[in-house]
């Protein structure tokens, strides 16, 4: 599972108003939430995203509210993975739940620079900065949650459960 | 190895034995629980997943409390949407119109929660029912589905931070002053992946109510769940709800904590939080010269009767400054009916607040008090961050109830003491 991206920089403490506010809360579609991704801090912000595009932000992205918004506006906007210091628990249950890769890094995010073009590889473990030029070892996820990628997420999962029962 | 609350709930609703933190656990879980928002997201996954029925009709919940009375179109759809698969599954619980109520008020107040209980709900507030001894925790809306058709979930088993609280609760301190005092020490992550445990001798001046209001917050400060021992105050709680609790919940004398941090709570005075983080914390006599434009009294953190009646001591007898609204949004309709019998509504409109239906309304900027740019509100909620209420120029300030409404009084961020001191 590789990706590269260019990427779009954020801080620490990144709110789920802040990813999606609650009046756009009307709609369960991830390309109308997308349109309004970030919109707690910037209405503009979406105009410069491209698809694939990363966003890399400090500690505890996503806290607040449970809502699963707040990874379908990401996806909506075409955003492919989200690298961050740490995620808020919530959040990043949703996250892979949704199909979303979440990356957690630690304080590597200070070296990472809006603009910067990453490349990303979940199953070795390596994040390479190609801006930069420099190659950074990092976690590879917990066995429940690279099965749960493996199956397509949280509704397959389910699925295929609910089909055992029946059986 | 000795047990903290965590384990020990969770390990009467798991097959596996839980020997220590970090494990992913398979769960059965006692009570699932969506919103208006939540829920929509949810049962779209259900049909997705292919399933047919809820695990069990009466243990999963949806309650149409943020956006309703309906807002607009769009909301008055979802809810639509909601109400038509309550119908068809024969959810027992579901609550709309004059039934419903901010759900974390709702569900404890009605005995649908207990203690010893495992909740999963589709809202981050889940938490606030580990003021009554439940492990309690939010989840997105497609873990909801999943638990709404298999009645279980993974839990990876958190580390735990001790909080001891020391002394006797001062004038105008109660839970909101201990939670956002505790979320200022460690920070909005302070406790991210982690549960909190409470104790500590304050524990006997808090009654379930306050504790709600201190678990509630537990998330402010990142953490899975806020826990309370069950004790003789939960009891009594419960048996007001006509339910029999007869065993006690403790930690084990030799329990296992990450971390202790200690609160003397007999040295807090009552606290705010700052715009935009919920750790913004200052004790309010350091909050001067800040005027504000409405004040909200209401919501799962702090829209019960004991909250009520901590407004009602400041707003008697005394106004609303003029240009300030005060909106107070008792948090269930028995709440409202109790508020009503108490004489405090009346107090209230006496004092020219606005009194409004059950609703998070305005907690989430959803309708009921949208703050314009520029202006500034400070609100018994549980968030404060850039835009929760209204405008992204706009500012909100937490605090409880007593400095809420003497706020509004003053028509700027004030101790409630010299609200009372004026009165005499």
């Amino acid at each position: 599972m590789k990706y590269k991206g260019k990427v779009h920089k954020f801080g620490a403490h990144i709110d789920t108003d802040a990813i999606i506010p609650a009046r756009f809360l009307v709609t369960t579609d991830p390309k109308e939430l997308g349109k309004h991704c970030m919109a707690g801090l910037d209405p503009n912000w979406i105009q410069r995203v491209e698809p694939g595009d990363f966003i890399v932000a400090g500690p505890n992205f996503g806290c607040g509210s449970s809502r699963e918004h707040a990874p379908l506006a990401i996806l909506g906007a075409g955003i492919s993975l989200v690298i961050a210091h740490s995620f808020a628990r919530i959040f990043y249950r949703n996250g892979f739940n949704m199909g979303l890769p979440l990356v957690e890094v630690g304080n590597i995010y200070e070296e990472i620079d809006e603009g910067d073009e990453l490349e990303v590889d979940l199953e070795c473990g390596v994040l390479k900065n190609l801006t930069k030029k420099k190659d950074y070892n990092i976690p590879k996820l917990p066995d429940f949650m690279v099965n749960l990628l493996k199956i397509g997420g949280l509704i397959n999962y389910v699925q295929n459960k609910i089909k055992g029962q029946n059986r | 190895m000795g047990k903290g609350l965590v384990s020990k709930i969770l390990q009467r609703h798991t097959a596996a034995e839980i020997k220590e933190p970090g494990e992913i656990i398979q769960c059965k879980v006692s009570k699932v629980l969506a919103n208006d928002i939540t829920a929509p997201l949810a049962i779209k996954s259900f049909e997705k997943m292919e399933a047919k029925e809820v695990f069990d009709r009466e243990k999963v919940i949806l309650v149409c409390d943020h956006f309703t009375p309906n807002k607009d179109i769009d909301s008055a759809e979802q809810v639509k949407f909601v109400r038509e698969f309550a119908k068809r599954m024969g959810i027992v619980h579901y609550f709309e119109g004059g039934d419903v109520g901010v759900e974390h008020a709702l569900l404890p107040e009605l005995g649908l929660v207990q203690p010893f209980d495992v909740v999963v709900g589709a809202d981050s507030h889940t938490c606030t029912y580990g003021g009554i001894g439940a492990f309690a925790t939010g989840l997105g809306s497609t873990d909801i589905a999943a638990a709404m058709a298999l009645g279980e979930t993974w839990f990876k088993v958190p580390q735990t931070i001790y909080v001891e609280l020391s002394g006797e609760l001062p004038p105008y301190v109660q839970g909101k002053d201990i939670i956002l005092n505790l979320i200022g020490k460690i920070g909005v992550d302070g406790a991210l992946y982690k549960a909190l445990e409470f104790g500590g001798d304050t524990l006997k001046y808090l009654n379930a109510e306050m504790r709600m209001t201190i678990a509630n917050m537990a998330i402010e400060a990142g953490a899975k769940a806020g826990l309370f021992p069950v004790d003789e105050i939960t009891k009594e709680y419960m048996k007001q709800r006509d339910i029999e609790v007869s065993e006690s919940l403790y930690p084990d004398e030799d329990a296992q904590y990450e971390k202790v941090v200690k609160i003397d709570v007999a040295s807090l005075s009552p606290q705010v939080a700052l715009p935009h983080l919920p750790e913004n914390v200052k004790p309010v006599e350091k909050v001067k010269n800040v005027k504000v434009d409405q004040v909200v009294i209401g919501s799962c953190t702090n829209g019960r009767i004991t909250d009520l009646r901590q407004a009602a001591e400041i707003l008697k007898g005394n106004k609303v400054k003029k240009g300030v609204r005060l909106i107070i949004l008792p948090a269930t309709p028995n709440i409202y009916k109790q508020a009503l019998k108490e004489g405090l509504i009346e107090i209230f409109l006496e004092a020219g607040a606005v009194v409004g239906p059950p609703t998070c309304g305005p907690c989430l900027g959803g309708h009921m008090g949208i703050l314009a740019s520029g202006e500034v509100a400070i609100s018994t909620t549980n968030r404060n961050f850039k835009g929760r209420m209204g405008s992204l120029e706009s500012f909100v300030y937490l605090s409880n109830p007593w400095v809420a409404a003497a706020s509004a009084v003053a028509g700027e961020i004030i101790h409630p003491k010299e609200i009372m001191e004026r009165k005499k």
